[in-house]
């Protein structure tokens, strides 16, 4: 089987290309991309105008199966996921049982192969449980095929069992994620501390927590010599924190998320409990360090942490709604409003921080339009406007502090494998 | 705009953030023609017959439901109370679910107290019944902070202009935060004092909010001075060290009582703690205006109810 993308704007930061040109699909892998490329008995699909590149690598969502199929499934996460151009989702352990032993983990894979439609990363839990009190079978979860390991939504408060999570796993070659924010600062917290939380009266999560998180990630992967991933870097302190520490060499990598990008405190209402997550939205200056940091390279890439929840769940008082909401359909649309429509960023390097870098921080084969590499491609639209109308998702979660904003740039064909799953934001397959 | 013109009849009464200065003077004017009939020997008006308000508690409360529920009575509404420790979480209903069952009985107002800061917010984009916040965890309670304002008034002739200082436990007080909006609306300085544990950090990038660490310097020269509730069990989690220490330290006591102007005003929105707060000879000594402000909530609550309810016709139209 053959297929043509003919007269796309190639952006494939890995190969350095940045041009018009063709590219040729066949057998599920890409078999060539240059200028006026013809195949026999190949299917052509005109992209002209449109940006072709490699499909997106999300790597920090939450799928919520096992157990949490209220808030999203397997199909409905890997459909929104294909929806917005990702071909490649990476899901947290925190579901119901945790994701922390290798026969959950070849489940997850299990499932994916029959109704997911994009493929999945299985991140594995820490902790037994996440609990932060013994370590999983991290090695039986390296040889099921996890990505990395994290206690997502809890901070490995025990040091020591962070550092012998660290040290374990070098042998295995995989990296630690850390959602870094001291516990005892923010519990209880539901928001950004600062003026907005001075007078809303809601006790704030300090951006000292995320600082104080970090920096003690940093210096026992510089002690052991491992390797750690700052998940959703949130504040100044913690940009400075990892640029300092990439520069002495610590092997660091780390994520910031569309919302930490985009929003600001500002926009958090206690009525409207779509606006709470964690880490939560910040003021001014952290959005501009959070943007400087993609942009030097001292934050790597881009993650939706996509935390889908029930209507139900959300819709109540806001110190009782859970943090989160779903951010894989919206992702893209923010990216290029706030980064490339504004001229802070190229194209080229806005495709580079959501495919080609998280390919590099987790050593995956994808993220490349390379010969022979497995055909997972995104087409996308950099010009067109949209408004978020969370009704037309595919995720079952329909909260996003976007609702009603006008976005510009939306994907308009994804293919896995070679296998077109989504066309003109419709879904068209059922499996892989 | 044209003073005529300003109404609240439909409004909900969240916060004072969302009120004008206009708004907040027709309230604090009506307020005034509500004292003269508390005052009265016959009090009942007819003014809200036929019309229905549940007071709808979260939390316990003496003095704002008994306020509301006499507020209601004297105009003629009927008046239920629902009473209920957090009643939507222990039993698992949701506060939606709450709110539509209160609704779908016609009540027109529903006074609301809730620990969850923005429930009212909440509420009112939920229910067709206008919604009167009486407290929503440490963010709001604007028929507080209305009596407040009143009080002044009526002590000192004007709010704008004044030195005011509010002591003690800002951190988890929604009566400082909506006084805060009011007294800043009508023109007031606001000086807040209290143990640096107990203010809140950034409040004083709030324009016209000045933040002292010592409580002398809030109440050097002021006009009045509000004195805030020390709940005891912050204690426990160590916000500050002892009872004993906060007397000492941050109390209002009559040597720092007189810093202030001579004819300085003190209020409380109670209940006192005292000995801790505030000492004994202060609290109803004849600068203290605190017995007065429980009057004066009833007829700002009587006030609320009426221009939510009928806008700004006249108050015995139809008696």
């Amino acid at each position: 089987m053959k297929l043509i993308l003919k007269g796309g704007h190639v952006i494939d930061p890995a190969n350095g290309i940045d041009q018009v040109a063709d590219v040729l699909i066949e057998d599920g892998k890409i078999a060539q991309v240059g200028t006026d490329i013809t195949a026999e008995g190949a299917e052509i699909k005109d992209v002209t105008g449109k940006v072709v590149a490699p499909g997106f690598i999300d790597l920090h969502m939450h799928l919520r199966e096992p157990g949490l199929e209220a808030k999203e499934d397997m199909q409905t996460a890997t459909q929104a996921a294909a929806a917005g151009g990702f071909t490649t989702i990476s899901c947290m352990p925190n579901t119901k049982p945790v994701v922390d032993s290798l026969v959950l983990v070849n489940g997850l894979k299990q499932r994916a192969q029959e109704v997911g439609i994009t493929k999945v990363q299985v991140i594995g839990a820490v902790s037994k449980g996440q609990k932060g009190e013994e370590l999983a079978e991290l090695g039986d979860m390296c040889q099921a095929g996890v990505m990395a390991f994290s206690d997502d939504g809890h901070y490995v408060n025990n040091s020591n069992l962070f550092m012998n999570a660290l040290d374990y796993v070098v042998p295995f070659g995989k990296r630690i994620i850390s959602h870094a924010e001291v516990h005892s600062l923010v519990c209880d917290g539901h928001m950004h501390e600062g003026a907005r939380s001075a007078m809303l009266g809601v006790k704030g999560r300090p951006s000292v927590a995320e600082d104080i998180a970090v920096a003690r990630d940093l210096l026992i992967a510089d002690y052991i010599g491992g390797k750690v991933h700052i998940a959703h870097v949130s504040t100044k302190g913690a940009v400075e924190l990892i640029r300092q520490a990439k520069a002495r060499g610590i092997d660091v990598t780390a994520e910031v998320t569309p919302h930490h990008l985009s929003l600001t405190d500002e926009i958090v209402t206690m009525a409207n409990t779509a606006t709470k997550v964690n880490p939560p939205l910040r003021s001014r200056d952290h959005v501009e360090a959070m943007i400087q940091g993609l942009k030097d390279g001292t934050i790597d890439a881009i993650a939706t942490d996509h935390s889908p929840h029930a209507f139900e769940e959300k819709d109540r008082e806001y110190c009782f709604a859970p943090s989160g909401f779903s951010g894989l359909e919206t992702a893209l649309g923010v990216v290029l409003t706030h980064l490339y429509h504004t001229g802070l960023f190229t194209l080229s390097e806005v495709v580079d921080r959501m495919t080609a870098a998280p390919a590099r921080v987790m050593e995956l084969a994808e993220g490349t339009l390379s010969v022979g590499a497995p055909a997972d491609v995104v087409v996308f639209d950099p010009d067109a406007e949209w408004t978020v109308d969370p009704k037309e998702f595919y995720t079952k979660a329909k909260m996003t502090p976007y609702e009603g904003m006008k976005l510009k740039g939306k994907a308009v064909m994804t293919l896995v494998n070679g296998k077109v799953v989504m066309e003109n934001g419709q879904i068209t397959a059922s499996c892989l | 705009m044209d003073k005529s013109k300003i109404s609240l009849r439909n409004k909900h009464i969240l916060d004072l953030e969302y009120l004008s200065a206009e708004e907040i003077d027709l309230i604090l004017n009506t307020a005034k023609e509500m004292k003269k009939l508390v005052g009265r020997d016959i009090k009942k008006v007819p003014a809200l017959r036929g019309k229905s308000i549940v007071n709808l508690f979260f939390e316990p409360s003496t003095r704002t439901r008994t306020s509301f529920e006499l507020a209601g009575k004297y105009l003629g509404a009927d008046v239920v109370n629902i009473t209920t420790s957090s009643s939507s979480v222990v039993k698992g209903e949701s506060l939606r679910d709450t709110l539509y069952t209160i609704e779908a009985m016609g009540t027109d107002i529903i006074v609301m107290r809730h620990k969850a800061e923005g429930a009212a917010e909440y509420a009112s984009q939920i229910v067709s019944s206008r919604i009167i916040n009486a407290g929503d965890g440490a963010h709001a309670h604007p028929s507080q902070a209305l009596l407040d304002l009143f009080t002044i008034r009526q002590y000192k002739g004007d709010v704008a202009g004044k030195k005011v200082a509010i002591l003690g436990d800002i951190l988890h007080s929604r009566v400082a935060r909506s006084d805060i909006w009011g007294l800043r609306k009508l023109g007031a300085e606001v000086h807040l004092a209290g143990p640096r544990t107990l203010m809140p950090r950034y409040i004083a990038e709030q324009e016209g909010v000045y933040v002292h660490d010592r409580v002398e310097d809030a109440i050097d020269q002021a006009d009045v001075i509000n004195v805030l509730r020390i709940q005891l069990e912050r204690q426990k989690t160590g916000l500050f060290p002892s009872p004993r220490e906060y007397a000492r330290i941050f109390g209002l006591n009559k040597d720092r009582l007189a810093l202030a102007k001579p004819d300085a005003l003190v209020l409380h929105p109670g209940p006192m703690n005292r000995g801790l707060e505030i000492s004994p000879d202060i609290s109803y000594c004849d600068q203290s205006a605190i017995q007065e402000q429980v009057k004066n909530g009833l007829s700002v609550r009587m006030a609320l109810l009426f221009l939510v309810l009928m806008g700004g016709k006249n108050i015995e139209a139809d008696s």
